[in-house]
């Protein structure tokens, strides 16, 4: 399952300071072994459905069909998992590893707080410490996820360093690991990071693709045309893909967050604009500049505010089997209003990306196909961030 | 034997500073650089500023930080070097740097202009063994060396990264990253010996040494003594004086006290 070089054709690998060696290939081991292990698979299982709530439903979307005018839009709803995203899937699998591996302290980085949030919450189920790194700038825009992660008992820790978003506070939580780095655990958030991560979150993620292509199949009687998921770091969409990456009928689009545009400088499409580089201990697509310094990101979403994006990605663009592009704030913002007024359903901005491109699709597109969107998140902890947008913008 | 292992055996302070290259400025690198050498180190690493220091506390942090504000780029940290060596300076020079940095520049290239300038070696924080065949290749066909890390979490990896090591061996003093520190890891002794069994050539600690007492200390266990933050936060405390022209000498000479005060 995992190879010991852990690329995905050119990219990934493990570009780590040498005292995390050992404890990442530990996690290698650590990783390996439950993948052999049905012992795991029954405690995984547990959890996800009688303290998650899996498996998510699969909603047609009639009313955003009607008002699209073409193809049929499905939602996989990871928005009504336990704490409100896909991250717990992640979270409950790699806490329930660390456990295993007898840590039982978790270091984790959030952005928008939903992994910070899923990692507090898994980390009081099993009665172990929980830390969350944070920017000081998500710390101010998602102030109340920060009081969640406090009221489920782990420590928020401020990150002050560079930009102050979910880069530094990836730095910080690294950092944070080395000096902890024999008894702690580092609960990473995405499908990033030093191999075995992105492999590993992967097979915690691959849940919702592998619900959802059965769920098409039985209500429907065949595959989607289109499957479309936002990609920050890229663990809810490489979770959604991988079920459909032998399927080579089912077209795959992977969306970014273009902020501003991306003829500015304000976004985060590190796969639409960026090239190939290291950071947070992977070779992938990143956004730097011509000396190799990162670019800070940005997106009216903390959730995909991020330069960099998984290695495997980064291969599937490579070799064309994903189509990545990306959808700009004002975009995204749309498509959470219509989501909220033709389904009922306040949708993340994250997801909202995601969102936006299915209704593009699906308006170009015929009665006879069908969209998957992952809808990986709700819009909850955003209710700042669109009330403010709204009042100010339109 | 490479320069790098050649410098322990002619020297006799065995201390290795690091600076941030171009911080506070240029001028005062190689200014830095010349003091240095007068009072006998062994060799200078030359940090190049990167905008996500992971294996950085945060004085480097910070002084990287201002760097990258000036302007400072691989390019520049090459012009400084080649400055000193014109200069008729001709102490070992290691250049420091995170591997995006590098690679941006091409692997290639950064060995050819590293070569030119005439750097001895090179570390790379977040390249491990695994990782390093490229670079190292590249540097070998230059006669430079790539500088292992090892550090007290590594146990059985020591003996291949050290068994195969040119130049010197880097041994991390303690988990965490750089920074001033009260103390080394409890296991230092140990580990050392550990490396020291496995390496044909020097080998030298570092990571959190501020003191004269912990330079001795360390002296003792191993050949070299590695001293990063506490002399970078000297310069940032002396950083207006530094850049200021009537202020820079006395500012040099307080430097210069600092130095000596380790090796005394
Ligand atoms: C709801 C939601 N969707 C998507 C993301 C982006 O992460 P990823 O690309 O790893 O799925 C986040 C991250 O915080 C999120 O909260």
């Amino acid at each position: 399952m995992t190879k010991s070089n852990g690329r995905f054709g050119s990219f990934g690998g493990r570009f780590v300071p040498e005292t995390l060696m050992n404890a990442v290939l530990e996690l290698e081991k650590g990783f390996e072994a439950i993948l052999d292990d049905p012992t795991f698979e029954i405690e995984m299982r547990d959890l996800l459905v009688n303290y998650s709530g899996r498996p998510t439903p699969l909603t047609f979307a009639k009313r955003l069909t009607e008002y699209a005018g073409g193809a049929e839009i499905y939602l996989k709803r990871e928005d009504l998992n336990h704490t409100g995203a896909h991250k717990i899937n992640n979270t409950i699998g790699q806490a329930l590893l660390a456990k295993r591996m007898g840590k039982r302290k978790l270091i984790a980085e959030t952005g928008a707080g939903q992994h910070g949030v899923a990692s507090a919450t898994i980390a009081a189920l099993l009665g172990m410490e929980c830390k969350v790194y944070m920017g000081e700038e998500d710390v101010r825009r998602q102030a109340q996820n920060v009081f969640r992660m406090e009221l489920l008992g782990a420590e928020v820790i401020s990150v002050t360093s560079g930009s102050r978003t979910l880069k530094d506070a990836t730095n910080e939580a690294m950092r944070a690991w080395v000096a902890a780095v024999e008894d702690s655990f580092y609960l990473i958030g995405s499908a990033v990071g030093p191999h075995p991560y992105p492999q590993m979150v992967k097979y915690f993620q691959r849940v919702i693709g592998d619900e959802a292509r059965a769920q098409m199949l039985e209500r429907t009687g065949s595959l989607p045309t289109d499957v479309v998921a936002c990609v920050g770091g890229g663990s809810n969409a490489i979770g959604m893909f991988t079920a459909f990456i032998d399927d080579q009928a089912v077209k795959i689009h992977g969306v970014e967050a273009a902020g501003k545009g991306l003829d500015t400088k304000e976004h985060a499409a590190s796969l639409s604009i960026g090239r190939p580089g290291v950071l947070h201990g992977s070779y992938s697509y990143m956004l730097h500049d011509e000396h190799g310094q990162i670019i800070p990101a940005h997106s009216i979403s903390a959730g995909l505010d991020y330069p960099g994006v998984g290695p495997e990605h980064a291969h599937l663009k490579e070799i064309g089997r994903v189509r990545y592009t990306a959808v700009t704030d004002e975009e995204a913002m749309e498509a959470v209003k219509q989501l909220c007024e033709l389904e009922g359903i306040i949708p993340a901005i994250e997801s909202a990306h995601a969102l936006s491109e299915a209704i593009r699709l699906a308006s170009n597109g015929s009665a006879a196909e069908k969209i998957l969107v992952c809808l990986s998140g709700r819009g909850d902890k955003d209710m700042e961030t669109i009330r403010a947008y709204f009042q100010g913008g339109i | 034997m490479t320069t790098l292992a050649k410098s322990f055996q002619s020297n006799k302070t065995n201390l290795i500073p690091y600076l941030v290259a171009g911080y506070p400025s240029k001028q005062v690198t190689i200014d830095l650089i010349h003091l240095l050498s007068e009072e006998g180190v062994t060799a200078i690493e030359l940090g190049v500023p990167f905008s996500d220091p992971v294996a950085d506390g945060p004085i480097i942090q910070q002084a990287a930080e201002k760097a990258l504000a000036n302007g400072v780029t691989l390019a520049d940290v090459f012009s400084i070097a080649q400055t000193v060596r014109e200069q008729g300076n001709h102490i070992p020079l290691i250049l420091f740097s995170y591997y995006n940095p590098l690679l941006s520049y091409g692997l290639n290239q950064v060995a050819r202009d590293a070569a030119k300038a005439g750097f001895a070696g090179f570390i790379v924080p977040d390249l491990p063994f695994e990782e390093s065949d490229e670079l190292r290749n590249q540097l070998d066909q230059l006669n430079m060396d790539l500088v292992p890390l090892v550090a007290p979490t590594s146990k059985e990896r020591v003996a291949k990264i050290a068994s195969t090591a040119k130049g010197f061996v880097y041994c991390v003093s303690s988990l965490g990253t750089t920074g001033v520190r009260q103390s080394f890891a409890s296991n230092l002794d140990a580990f050392l010996q550990q490396v020291r069994s496995n390496s044909p050539v020097p080998i030298a600690v570092g990571f959190g040494v501020s003191r004269a007492s912990q330079v001795q200390e360390l002296q003792k266990k191993a050949d070299g003594v590695i001293v990063g933050s506490a002399l970078v936060k000297q310069v940032m405390e002396l950083e207006q004086g530094l850049c200021k022209k009537e202020e820079k000498q006395k500012s040099l000479e307080q430097i210069r006290v600092f130095v000596k005060g380790l090796l005394s």
